[in-house]
Protein backbone atom coordinates (compact mmCIF):
# COMPACT_ATOMS: atom_id res chain seq x y z
CA UNK A 1 0.00 0.00 0.00
CA UNK A 2 1.37 3.96 -0.93
CA UNK A 3 3.51 3.33 -3.38
CA UNK A 4 2.41 5.64 -6.35
CA UNK A 5 -0.72 6.76 -4.13
CA UNK A 6 -1.51 10.69 -4.32
CA UNK A 7 -2.79 10.66 -0.52
CA UNK A 8 0.10 9.67 1.19
CA UNK A 9 2.68 11.95 -0.46
CA UNK A 10 2.18 15.27 1.54
CA UNK A 11 2.63 15.12 5.56
CA UNK A 12 1.31 11.31 6.42
CA UNK A 13 4.01 10.30 8.13
CA UNK A 14 3.16 6.75 9.45
CA UNK A 15 3.15 3.77 7.88
CA UNK A 16 0.16 3.33 5.15
CA UNK A 17 -1.18 0.09 6.68
CA UNK A 18 -0.92 1.48 10.24
CA UNK A 19 -2.64 4.77 9.37
CA UNK A 20 -5.56 2.68 7.46
CA UNK A 21 -6.12 0.40 10.60
CA UNK A 22 -5.71 3.33 13.34
CA UNK A 23 -8.44 5.50 11.09
CA UNK A 24 -10.97 2.55 10.98
CA UNK A 25 -10.56 2.02 15.17
CA UNK A 26 -10.85 5.42 15.30
CA UNK A 27 -14.35 5.08 13.61
CA UNK A 28 -15.19 2.24 15.64
CA UNK A 29 -14.63 4.28 19.08
CA UNK A 30 -15.88 7.18 18.03
CA UNK A 31 -19.80 4.86 16.67
CA UNK A 32 -19.10 3.53 20.24
CA UNK A 33 -19.48 7.26 21.85
CA UNK A 34 -22.63 7.25 19.31
CA UNK A 35 -24.50 4.52 20.60
CA UNK A 36 -23.85 5.74 24.20
CA UNK A 37 -25.16 9.32 22.78
CA UNK A 38 -28.61 7.50 21.63
CA UNK A 39 -27.89 4.98 24.60
CA UNK A 40 -29.20 8.23 26.82
CA UNK A 41 -32.58 8.31 25.35
CA UNK A 42 -32.90 4.77 25.18
CA UNK A 43 -32.76 4.46 28.74
CA UNK A 44 -34.90 7.37 29.09
CA UNK A 45 -37.37 5.59 26.67
CA UNK A 46 -37.43 2.80 28.94
CA UNK A 47 -38.33 4.31 32.08
CA UNK A 48 -40.66 6.30 30.89
CA UNK A 49 -41.90 3.26 28.80
CA UNK A 50 -42.36 0.73 31.78
CA UNK A 51 -43.82 3.92 33.70
CA UNK A 52 -46.50 4.74 31.29
CA UNK A 53 -47.59 1.67 29.16
CA UNK A 54 -50.70 2.78 28.10
CA UNK A 55 -50.04 6.19 27.18
CA UNK A 56 -47.29 4.76 25.25
CA UNK A 57 -49.34 2.33 23.54
CA UNK A 58 -52.29 4.92 22.96
CA UNK A 59 -49.72 7.20 21.20
CA UNK A 60 -47.39 5.59 19.20
CA UNK A 61 -50.33 5.19 17.13
CA UNK A 62 -50.51 8.70 15.97
CA UNK A 63 -47.48 7.46 13.86
CA UNK A 64 -47.40 6.48 10.32
CA UNK A 65 -46.47 2.87 10.52
CA UNK A 66 -46.56 3.02 6.46
CA UNK A 67 -43.71 5.74 6.54
CA UNK A 68 -41.72 4.74 9.34
CA UNK A 69 -41.78 1.16 7.25
CA UNK A 70 -40.95 3.46 3.82
CA UNK A 71 -37.85 4.58 5.38
CA UNK A 72 -36.64 1.64 6.95
CA UNK A 73 -36.54 0.16 3.74
CA UNK A 74 -34.89 3.30 2.50
CA UNK A 75 -32.02 3.61 4.95
CA UNK A 76 -31.34 -0.68 4.51
CA UNK A 77 -31.37 -0.21 0.59
CA UNK A 78 -29.04 3.25 1.65
CA UNK A 79 -26.60 0.70 3.48
CA UNK A 80 -26.74 -2.01 0.78
CA UNK A 81 -25.47 0.55 -2.01
CA UNK A 82 -23.02 2.08 0.75
CA UNK A 83 -21.20 -0.87 1.27
CA UNK A 84 -21.42 -2.22 -2.33
CA UNK A 85 -19.32 0.96 -2.87
CA UNK A 86 -17.05 0.27 -0.72
CA UNK A 87 -16.10 -2.70 -2.07
CA UNK A 88 -16.19 -1.03 -5.33
CA UNK A 89 -13.59 1.33 -4.75
CA UNK A 90 -11.45 -1.60 -3.22
CA UNK A 91 -12.05 -3.08 -6.67
CA UNK A 92 -10.57 0.20 -8.03
CA UNK A 93 -13.78 0.65 -9.86
CA UNK A 94 -14.19 4.32 -9.08
CA UNK A 95 -17.09 5.48 -11.57
CA UNK A 96 -19.26 2.00 -10.10
CA UNK A 97 -17.94 3.80 -6.34
CA UNK A 98 -19.43 7.56 -7.39
CA UNK A 99 -22.55 6.00 -8.92
CA UNK A 100 -23.55 3.80 -5.79
CA UNK A 101 -22.33 6.72 -3.17
CA UNK A 102 -24.77 8.85 -5.44
CA UNK A 103 -27.57 6.81 -4.80
CA UNK A 104 -27.21 6.39 -1.24
CA UNK A 105 -27.19 9.83 -0.84
CA UNK A 106 -30.47 10.36 -3.41
CA UNK A 107 -32.13 7.89 -0.46
CA UNK A 108 -30.67 10.04 2.38
CA UNK A 109 -32.40 12.62 0.79
CA UNK A 110 -35.54 10.53 0.27
CA UNK A 111 -35.78 9.65 3.89
CA UNK A 112 -35.19 13.08 5.02
CA UNK A 113 -38.61 14.45 2.66
CA UNK A 114 -40.43 11.30 4.01
CA UNK A 115 -39.20 12.35 7.85
CA UNK A 116 -40.26 16.08 6.58
CA UNK A 117 -44.25 15.07 5.63
CA UNK A 118 -44.43 13.00 8.78
CA UNK A 119 -43.55 15.95 11.32
CA UNK A 120 -45.42 18.33 9.40
CA UNK A 121 -48.85 15.41 9.28
CA UNK A 122 -47.61 15.78 13.22
CA UNK A 123 -47.78 19.44 13.75
CA UNK A 124 -50.79 19.58 11.06
CA UNK A 125 -52.20 17.64 14.15
CA UNK A 126 -50.95 20.02 16.70
CA UNK A 127 -48.58 17.54 17.98
CA UNK A 128 -45.30 19.07 19.48
CA UNK A 129 -42.30 17.66 21.69
CA UNK A 130 -44.49 19.50 24.50
CA UNK A 131 -47.22 17.22 24.12
CA UNK A 132 -46.31 14.08 25.60
CA UNK A 133 -43.44 12.03 27.18
CA UNK A 134 -44.17 9.98 24.51
CA UNK A 135 -43.70 12.63 21.57
CA UNK A 136 -40.86 14.65 23.46
CA UNK A 137 -38.96 11.32 23.24
CA UNK A 138 -40.24 10.39 19.42
CA UNK A 139 -39.23 13.88 18.21
CA UNK A 140 -36.06 14.16 20.32
CA UNK A 141 -34.84 10.32 19.21
CA UNK A 142 -35.88 10.86 15.61
CA UNK A 143 -34.79 14.37 15.73
CA UNK A 144 -30.93 13.60 16.63
CA UNK A 145 -31.20 10.53 14.07
CA UNK A 146 -31.84 13.19 11.54
CA UNK A 147 -29.33 15.28 12.05
CA UNK A 148 -26.84 12.22 11.82
CA UNK A 149 -28.47 11.39 8.66
CA UNK A 150 -27.31 15.44 7.42
CA UNK A 151 -24.02 14.74 8.96
CA UNK A 152 -23.89 11.37 6.94
CA UNK A 153 -25.27 12.95 3.84
CA UNK A 154 -22.52 15.71 4.24
CA UNK A 155 -19.38 13.10 4.67
CA UNK A 156 -21.27 11.53 1.47
CA UNK A 157 -20.96 14.30 -0.89
CA UNK A 158 -17.31 15.21 -0.26
CA UNK A 159 -16.58 11.31 -0.44
CA UNK A 160 -18.78 11.48 -4.06
CA UNK A 161 -17.02 15.08 -5.36
CA UNK A 162 -13.30 13.08 -4.21
CA UNK A 163 -14.18 10.26 -5.87
CA UNK A 164 -15.09 11.69 -9.26
CA UNK A 165 -11.60 13.60 -8.59
CA UNK A 166 -9.95 10.36 -8.74
CA UNK A 167 -8.61 10.58 -5.08
CA UNK A 168 -9.40 6.84 -4.31
CA UNK A 169 -7.82 4.10 -5.67
CA UNK A 170 -8.04 0.08 -4.84
CA UNK A 171 -4.82 0.63 -2.55
CA UNK A 172 -5.64 3.96 -1.24
CA UNK A 173 -9.35 4.15 0.10
CA UNK A 174 -9.65 4.60 3.90
CA UNK A 175 -12.29 7.39 3.84
CA UNK A 176 -14.87 5.81 1.75
CA UNK A 177 -14.73 2.92 4.31
CA UNK A 178 -14.79 4.63 7.11
CA UNK A 179 -17.36 7.18 6.00
CA UNK A 180 -19.65 4.14 5.10
CA UNK A 181 -18.94 3.15 9.10
CA UNK A 182 -20.79 6.29 9.73
CA UNK A 183 -23.14 5.82 7.44
CA UNK A 184 -24.11 2.07 8.50
CA UNK A 185 -24.56 3.46 12.37
CA UNK A 186 -27.07 5.73 10.85
CA UNK A 187 -29.06 2.95 9.84
CA UNK A 188 -28.09 0.59 12.72
CA UNK A 189 -29.88 3.27 15.02
CA UNK A 190 -32.91 3.70 12.80
CA UNK A 191 -33.30 -0.54 12.70
CA UNK A 192 -34.12 0.00 17.04
CA UNK A 193 -35.63 3.51 16.59
CA UNK A 194 -38.36 2.18 14.29
CA UNK A 195 -39.98 -0.74 15.65
CA UNK A 196 -39.56 1.24 19.63
CA UNK A 197 -41.14 4.41 18.28
CA UNK A 198 -43.77 3.05 15.04
CA UNK A 199 -44.43 -0.44 16.07
CA UNK A 200 -45.04 -1.01 19.87
CA UNK A 201 -45.13 2.16 21.36
CA UNK B 1 -9.01 -10.45 -5.59
CA UNK B 2 -5.51 -11.11 -6.70
CA UNK B 3 -4.35 -7.40 -7.51
CA UNK B 4 -5.07 -6.51 -3.92
CA UNK B 5 -2.30 -9.62 -2.44
CA UNK B 6 -0.19 -6.82 -1.33
CA UNK B 7 -2.32 -5.16 1.10
CA UNK B 8 -3.67 -8.70 2.82
CA UNK B 9 -6.07 -7.78 5.60
CA UNK B 10 -8.58 -6.72 2.88
CA UNK B 11 -10.87 -8.80 2.45
CA UNK B 12 -13.65 -7.67 -0.56
CA UNK B 13 -17.24 -9.09 0.37
CA UNK B 14 -19.21 -10.24 -3.14
CA UNK B 15 -21.73 -7.93 -4.19
CA UNK B 16 -23.91 -11.67 -3.91
CA UNK B 17 -23.05 -11.70 -0.21
CA UNK B 18 -24.18 -7.85 0.51
CA UNK B 19 -27.49 -8.40 -1.80
CA UNK B 20 -28.26 -11.83 0.25
CA UNK B 21 -27.41 -9.88 3.61
CA UNK B 22 -30.25 -7.05 2.39
CA UNK B 23 -32.87 -9.88 1.41
CA UNK B 24 -32.47 -10.97 4.88
CA UNK B 25 -32.98 -7.32 6.22
CA UNK B 26 -35.46 -6.50 4.46
CA UNK B 27 -37.33 -10.00 5.09
CA UNK B 28 -36.81 -9.50 9.11
CA UNK B 29 -38.65 -5.58 8.20
CA UNK B 30 -41.61 -7.56 6.86
CA UNK B 31 -41.91 -10.02 9.83
CA UNK B 32 -41.63 -7.00 12.35
CA UNK B 33 -44.33 -5.12 10.48
CA UNK B 34 -46.65 -7.98 10.30
CA UNK B 35 -46.09 -8.86 13.95
CA UNK B 36 -46.89 -5.61 15.24
CA UNK B 37 -50.34 -5.91 13.73
CA UNK B 38 -50.84 -8.99 16.16
CA UNK B 39 -51.12 -8.83 19.66
CA UNK B 40 -49.38 -11.15 21.91
CA UNK B 41 -48.94 -8.47 25.04
CA UNK B 42 -45.25 -7.56 26.12
CA UNK B 43 -44.08 -10.48 23.73
CA UNK B 44 -44.50 -7.94 21.59
CA UNK B 45 -41.65 -6.44 22.61
CA UNK B 46 -39.73 -9.14 23.00
CA UNK B 47 -40.47 -9.99 19.40
CA UNK B 48 -39.42 -6.37 17.88
CA UNK B 49 -36.24 -6.20 20.13
CA UNK B 50 -35.11 -9.64 19.06
CA UNK B 51 -35.28 -9.00 15.30
CA UNK B 52 -34.20 -5.58 15.92
CA UNK B 53 -31.03 -7.41 17.09
CA UNK B 54 -30.87 -9.92 14.45
CA UNK B 55 -30.73 -6.75 12.20
CA UNK B 56 -28.34 -4.96 13.63
CA UNK B 57 -25.67 -7.65 14.24
CA UNK B 58 -26.07 -8.87 10.70
CA UNK B 59 -25.51 -5.17 9.64
CA UNK B 60 -22.37 -4.68 11.70
CA UNK B 61 -20.68 -8.23 10.43
CA UNK B 62 -21.34 -8.01 6.81
CA UNK B 63 -21.91 -4.22 6.04
CA UNK B 64 -19.50 -2.92 8.31
CA UNK B 65 -16.83 -6.08 7.97
CA UNK B 66 -16.57 -6.44 11.49
CA UNK B 67 -16.76 -10.63 10.67
CA UNK B 68 -13.24 -10.01 8.76
CA UNK B 69 -11.77 -7.36 11.71
CA UNK B 70 -9.52 -8.22 13.99
CA UNK B 71 -9.81 -8.71 17.82
CA UNK B 72 -9.27 -5.25 19.13
CA UNK B 73 -12.19 -4.17 16.57
CA UNK B 74 -14.58 -6.37 18.38
CA UNK B 75 -13.35 -4.78 21.64
CA UNK B 76 -14.03 -1.54 20.65
CA UNK B 77 -17.34 -2.25 18.93
CA UNK B 78 -18.50 -4.06 21.56
CA UNK B 79 -17.75 -2.66 24.75
CA UNK B 80 -19.43 -0.20 24.46
CA UNK B 81 -22.65 -2.61 24.47
CA UNK B 82 -21.99 -3.30 27.54
CA UNK B 83 -21.94 0.21 28.99
CA UNK B 84 -24.94 0.70 27.50
CA UNK B 85 -26.66 -1.97 28.68
CA UNK B 86 -24.93 -0.74 32.43
CA UNK B 87 -26.29 2.53 31.86
CA UNK B 88 -30.52 1.53 31.31
CA UNK B 89 -30.07 -1.35 33.72
CA UNK B 90 -28.72 0.33 36.20
CA UNK B 91 -31.12 3.16 35.83
CA UNK B 92 -33.99 1.13 35.22
CA UNK B 93 -32.99 -1.34 38.66
CA UNK B 94 -32.58 2.34 40.26
CA UNK B 95 -36.19 3.38 39.23
CA UNK B 96 -37.79 0.78 39.66
CA UNK B 97 -36.71 0.32 43.64
CA UNK B 98 -37.12 3.47 44.87
CA UNK B 99 -39.85 3.50 47.75
CA UNK B 100 -39.74 7.03 48.05
CA UNK B 101 -40.86 9.20 45.18
CA UNK B 102 -38.06 12.44 44.78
Amino acid sequence: MGDGSVEHSHGHHMDPAVEYSSSKLGMWLFLGTEILLFGGLFAAYAIFRAKYPEMFFEQHVELNKKMGAVNTCILIFSSLTMAMGVSAMQRGKQKVTAILILITILCGLGFGVVKYFEYSAKFHHHIYPDTSIFFSLYFLMTGLHMLHVFIGLAILAVLFVLTLKGKFTAKYNTPVEVGGLYWHLVDLIWIYLFPLLYLIG
Amino acid sequence: MSTHSHAEEHHITSNKTYIVVWAALMVMTAITVYVSYINFGTFNIVIALVVASIKASIVALYFMHLKFEDSITWVFALFPLSLLALLIGMTITDTFTRTIVP
